[in-house]
């Protein structure tokens, strides 16, 4: 039988306590893992051990998709009403409230950041995001369409069916909230991945659903590995859809193993290395504030992290100066203490990848304006890190580092941004920092990017959809785009008078 | 004055309380200038079950006031979709938790049995009041290519404004939830005014809009006379739009109040005569419970109330004879009572009109099949009526009785049915029965009326529009479609590249 986990937390922050199964779910059952393996869910404060959890493999998802589907054919799916649907998940957002902080030290315990964080913008947004989609459940609508008057012609906008989701480390609920807002509330069943260095909040989610009245195999979770369970969710010719989040190296893997299998249907939300442009107009101070968010929120372990920073000649060294003083006042330590502003990177792995880009960025040549090293002694911490005087051919500024690593290059003109900043595989996001709005808009509307900010950055909302141009991905999340990834469309004629 | 009475719940041995004031600016206050009252009956007793404060026109006026201040402040597009959703939705947790009072109140004003007062009326405002929660996020507009190298056009869905608000006695709670959801959602302010005649839900509800933690002014409820309060909204120069739900002849003085003041936007939900068409391959057991519904419910109190079948000569006695003991089945008795499946009829004023109609049936010469008799007693009792052998001309057959008062005709064709179907003014509902799929789909097509049900009546769902054809409304309510009712659309050039040379 799989282990009841339970911690207690007595810091300056947060006080409480939680206890939940560590097994894998599914069918609303908790189980071992069919090979009966754990996998060790590390503190990256610390470096050690939080708990084991029941490693899923093959068999599992096996199970965990004859649930979804018994699911789907019998108490979800389009057997429950639109206005049903709206009230489970409805339900859901307040049972998450109930336990909000709960949750939120769970996530900072489990991921590096900060306890104020996660509580104020992880699981806030997450509740806000299921409240969200919970509100489209009986507004799926398909269309009457006129040919002619011997025939009726209409659409059925259909939940898929069973769906895999395979979610990152990075802000692990609110992954979880973006995939089962959408899927749910248009009748989809769910097999869902969350990553095996940070399961732990997707595993309580468990019991939450349960609480709020989530029938048994609407969500079955099983924590596992990438090549093992990720590979097993993409081949999968029984999973009609897969949604993924993480590197594009991944989401290759997950498109091909797709089209080799069943031409299910894929959306990704991949990597990005995402332009912020500072015009010589900008509001100076509002731009050093909003840049430093854009690459040092989360530890910079966000896809669309604004780590590229253009900054227009002629504010450069003062924007420099700013921007490392700002910087610097990033308060680094305990997730958990009060007054700081950033964790530790989420893992040994992360932290290895990371100050290698930082050590090549150092033997390519680049200036080191701020950081480039490591925070204290114990878990994965790295100081905020800021590179200058670099060229486009430096790997720190070619690829997704996904840490608090920024790279400032001056440029002359709008042509010259624009150029530049377009010379990427990725396109996941953009900011632009004008007083000047024509010269705004001009601009955010010739970057190649999903999302473009103007005079803000990474500031979303569960109404605007998100996603990537190019190699940054497939698809929306969030908005009411986000359904139409989630619904198959069935066009229905009725012939009344036709004769053949 | 103290504005709050209680009353007595007879049969269930406890006591409600009531505020008795006019509810603007989230506090209950008395009339700047007016001594009047209004007196809230029980229909079943007669008996007067409370006195509120009648409002005034300039009441009204201050009303207005208070509305405009809130959109202006801290309501229209000062307030995020989200926090609308987040305040709607308490509203309905709240309504939800009180809803058994709520039934009480609404039993004891209306008559209508309590449980479907507290089953149906309610738990179907709460869900209507959840779903347009869910819609307040995400009120989009378009943004639509013109030129990429100079402008950007996009369209912008903004609130109207004050929005006036007259509901019916019919389905009191019912019909606010209608009102009061979509114009909350999209950002709109609300100057209420429910019926004189069931005004006691109406302010009840006000107590929870304020615990609910609406900023004050947002909903104003001002219960007054249709002559008073109702005109004085139609024809405000500062109410950006009404919206009424009741007789057409009513609201032909509304949409002319509109028309004289300041073109403010009016949709009107108004009277129907619906007609119900029985075809030979119906399942006519299914068809004559369909039917019976059409008219009994509600004591045949609804706007899209079944009132005319007609059936097709082949199954014409048979079907009649289902019809009967069908509609025989129903128990008009007290609403407190567990076998009532109808009340009384709402008022007086109603019973005598409905008397009326059925008088004139007779003397028009049409066969009383069921029903047709007074009862002795207090109470505005009006037994399920059926007439047959009737005639087009018939005044039961033209006008809406709004009772339990059912005529039924014959048909040979399929034409034949559709022509005597369309042959009114109203356009509200309709009703076919048949087992031949294509011919549901000619009949359907062919029926005009706003909402035509196949093989079912009366069931309405808050996610599908409704409203009436030809002279049973203006406008929709409920689904998507209620939202535009509410919404101004604002469309916006923004040039960004375009130098003007001047002169042309």
């Amino acid at each position: 039988m799989p282990e009841v986990f339970e911690y207690t937390w007595d810091t300056p922050t947060y006080k409480g306590k939680t206890s939940f199964n560590t097994g894998v779910h599914i069918g609303g059952k908790w189980l071992d893992g069919s090979n009966k393996t754990t996998i060790d869910i590390i503190n990256p404060t610390n470096g050690k051990l939080i708990t084991k959890v029941s490693e899923a493999v093959e068999a599992d998802v096996e199970l965990a998709v004859a649930a979804a589907q018994k699911a789907f054919d019998t108490v979800w799916g389009l057997n429950a009403s639109g206005s049903t649907r709206s009230e489970l998940l409805w339900s859901l957002a307040k049972t998450m409230e109930k336990h909000q902080e709960e949750l939120a030290a769970i996530e900072a315990l489990d991921n590096g950041k900060t306890f104020g964080w996660a509580n104020g913008t992880d699981v806030a947004f997450s509740i806000a995001t299921i409240k969200y989609f919970a509100g489209w459940a009986d507004k799926v609508t398909g269309q009457t369409i006129e040919t002619d008057e011997k025939k009726f012609s209409y659409t059925r906008h259909e939940p898929i069916g069973v769906i895999g989701q395979i979610i990152p480390w990075n802000f692990p609920l609110l992954m979880w909230s973006w995939k089962i807002g959408p899927a749910l509330a248009t009748g989809n069943t769910v097999v869902m991945k969350p990553s095996e260095f940070t399961p732990l909040t997707a595993l309580r989610m468990c019991s939450i659903m349960e609480e709020a009245g989530i029938p048994d195999g609407v969500v079955n979770t099983v924590t596992g590995y990438g090549h093992i369970v990720g590979s097993a969710i993409s081949s999968h010719m029984s999973i009609d859809k897969v949604a993924f989040t993480g590197s594009t190296l991944v989401g290759r893997k997950i498109m091909e193993a797709a089209a080799k299998s069943n031409l299910k249907t894929v959306t990704l939300e991949l990597g990005g290395k995402s332009p912020n442009i500072i015009f010589d107009d900008a509001d100076l101070e509002q731009a050093v504030n909003w840049t430093s968010h854009g690459i040092f929120w989360n530890h910079g372990q966000a896809c669309c992290a604004g780590s590229r920073i253009f900054v227009q000649e002629g504010i450069y060294d003062e924007f420099l100066k700013r921007f490392v003083a700002r910087a610097a006042e990033i308060k680094l330590g305990d997730p958990f203490e009060a007054g700081i502003d950033q964790g530790p990177q989420v893992s040994q792995i992360q932290y290895d990848r990371i100050m290698g880009y930082i050590d090549s960025g150092k033997e390519q040549g680049a200036t080191v304006a701020l950081g480039g090293e490591r925070h204290g002694t114990d878990g994965y911490f790295i100081k905020p890190t800021i590179f200058t005087d670099v060229t486009t051919d430096m790997k720190i500024v070619q690829e997704e580092i996904f840490g608090p690593v920024g790279v400032v290059i001056k440029f002359k003109d709008q042509d010259d941004v624009i150029k530049q900043a377009n010379d990427t595989l990725y396109g996941l996001a953009s900011a632009v920092f004008s007083q000047n709005i024509n010269l705004a808009i001009e601009t955010g509307h010739k970057l190649k990017a999903g999302t473009v900010w103007i005079n803000c950055a990474n500031q979303l909302h569960a109404q605007v959809p998100f996603g990537g141009y190019k190699q940054s991905g497939i698809g929306r999340e969030l908005g009411e785009y986000a359904l139409h990834h989630y619904t198959n469309i069935k066009a229905v004629h009725i012939n009344l008078r036709h004769r053949m | 004055m103290s504005l709050s009475t209680t009353i007595q719940v007879p049969n269930l041995n406890k006591t409600l309380t009531i505020p008795t004031g006019l509810f603007i600016n989230n506090e209950f206050v008395a009339s700047v200038d007016s001594q009047e009252l209004i007196h809230a009956y029980n229909p079943a007793t007669e008996e007067i079950i409370a006195s509120i404060v009648a409002g005034s026109a300039k009441d009204i006026d201050i009303a207005v006031a208070a509305a405009r201040k809130a959109f202006n402040t801290t309501w229209g597009k000062n307030v995020t979709g989200w926090e609308r959703s987040r305040l709607i939705n308490k509203l309905a947790d709240l309504i939800e938790r009180d809803a058994q009072e709520l039934a009480e109140l609404e039993t004891l004003n209306n008559g209508k049995p309590m449980r479907i007062a507290r089953d149906f009326d309610i738990g179907d405002s709460i869900q209507c009041l959840r779903y347009y929660a869910g819609f307040a996020d995400k009120i989009t507009g378009q943004t639509i290519e013109v030129d990429n190298k100079s402008k950007l056009a996009f369209t912008r869905h903004e609130p109207i404004g004050v929005c006036g608000q007259i509901i019916p006695w019919n389905y009191p709670i019912n019909m606010w939830a209608w009102k009061v959801a979509p114009a909350l959602a999209v950002g709109c302010t609300i100057v209420m005014k429910p019926s004189e005649i069931t005004p006691l839900t109406a302010l009840k509800l006000s107590e929870l809009i304020k615990e609910a933690g609406f900023p004050p002014g947002v909903v104003n409820t001002v219960p007054s006379l249709g002559s008073v309060g109702g005109a004085a909204l139609s024809s405000h120069l500062d109410v950006d739009k009404v919206a009424f739900t009741g007789s057409t002849v009513t609201g032909r003085r509304i949409m002319e109040a509109a028309a004289k003041s300041n073109l403010k936007k009016v949709s009107l939900e108004l009277g129907g005569k619906s007609p119900q068409l029985i075809f030979e391959s119906a399942d006519l057991d299914q068809a004559a419970s369909w039917a019976a519904l059409g008219i009994c419910y509600n004591t045949g109190q609804d706007c899209t109330a079944g009132s005319r079948v007609y059936v097709q000569e082949s199954i014409y006695d048979k079907f009649v004879e289902i019809l009967i003991s069908k509609v025989k089945a129903q128990i008009i008795g007290d609403g407190f009572q567990e076998s009532s499946g109808g009340g009384p009829v709402v008022s007086k004023g109603q019973y005598d009109r409905v008397w009326n109609y059925i008088e004139s049936g007779k003397k028009a010469g049409a066969k009383v099949a069921l029903g047709g008799e007074k009862r002795e007693g207090k109470g505005y009792w009006v037994d399920p009526t059926i007439f047959t052998d009737i005639t087009s001309d018939m005044q039961i057959v033209q006008e809406e009785i709004f009772g339990p008062v059912l005529v039924v005709g014959v048909f040979k064709t399929e034409e034949e049915g559709i022509a005597l179907a369309n042959n009114t003014t109203y356009g509200l509902g309709a009703g076919l029965h048949s087992n031949d799929a294509s011919q549901c789909m000619r009949v359907s097509s062919a029926l005009e009326a706003g909402t035509v049900w196949v093989n079912q009546y009366n069931i309405l769902n808050n996610n599908v529009p409704f409203g009436g054809k030809k002279q049973s409304g203006i406008g929709r309510e409920l689904g998507s479609y209620a939202l535009e009712e509410y919404t101004s659309v604002k469309a916006i050039h923004w040039n960004f590249g375009e130098k003007l040379e001047w002169p042309l």
